[in-house]
């Protein structure tokens, strides 16, 4: 079992998957983790500062 | 007056392609300072993780379709490779919602739109081809699902998902081409159209 070192000492996986249910929605917790981070990495994206911005000097 | 040569078609395609695409447009040195966002990095990302996807697909193809059940260096380079595609897919999205977000086919830049979205459909027809490759009990359990779902179109009398040679052909051969070949497409359209500017800075120009 690779469980015990790496992420799995942290995190066990070793487990059916938890769900969330909504009427005629379902969606495994997992996958809605999956969703809001890229929610957050797009929203992130959209308003963290780039590095040397200021400095640029490319063609308009 | 033009020559024999001048009016072979190597020639005639060369000038053709060098009109278009200029090296200097091919390759630039340096970028429209709008490109200075985070926002702009997904594609290039993307790319980077297709790179590692066919990479590590192209070292579990060495020792044929199961070895990496077996073996704890086949096991690793099986997760690269997942994770990897897991990687391209969130990189992929959130430049399809950039995009989407810039209206990114103004400017005549509609075929760059298409090309991107057909790239898109054929990665994930590529992941579910890979999905159903994984030969355990998680790929019988996908692939019987999506026999109902695909024979419900008429389409399983060519694409049978039960068949893993014909799933597995389609994965590391025919699949990986046609993603590769749109995405060399994509780029090219990006350097001949250029990086679309945000909507704002179109609007300031056009005013």
């Amino acid at each position: 079992m690779a469980q015990g070192w790496g992420l799995g000492a942290l995190i066990n996986l070793n487990h059916y998957g938890h769900y969330l249910q909504w009427h005629v929605f379902s969606i495994s917790v997992a996958n809605l983790l999956v969703i809001i981070v890229m929610i957050a990495t797009f929203v992130a994206a959209l308003v963290a500062p780039f590095p040397g911005r200021r400095n640029r000097k490319g063609p308009q | 007056m033009s020559t024999d040569i001048d009016r072979q078609w190597t020639s005639r395609l060369r000038r053709s392609v060098v009109a278009k695409l200029p090296p200097d447009k091919l390759l630039p040195d340096t970028q429209p300072a709008y490109v200075a966002s985070w926002i702009y990095v997904f594609g290039v990302t993307t790319m980077a993780a297709l790179g590692v996807v066919i990479a590590t697909g192209c070292i579990l193809a060495l020792d044929g379709p199961q070895w990496w059940h077996s073996s704890s260096l086949g096991h690793f380079v099986n997760s690269l490779h997942l994770w990897s595609v897991e990687i391209f897919f969130f990189a992929m999205v959130i430049h399809l919602w950039g995009k989407f977000a810039m209206a990114a086919w103004r400017g005549g830049r509609s075929l760059t739109w298409v090309t991107g979205a057909i790239t898109f459909m054929v990665s994930i027809l590529t992941a579910f081809t890979g999905y159903v490759s994984q030969t355990n009990f998680d790929s019988q359990w996908i692939a019987t699902q999506a026999k109902d779902g695909i024979n419900s179109t008429g389409g399983g009398a060519f694409f049978n998902v039960l068949n893993l040679g014909q799933m597995l052909m389609w994965h590391i051969v025919l699949l990986p081409i046609g993603a590769v070949l749109l995405t060399v497409l994509h780029v090219v359209m990006v350097r001949v159209k250029g990086v679309v500017p945000p909507i704002v800075e179109t609007v300031e120009l056009s005013a």
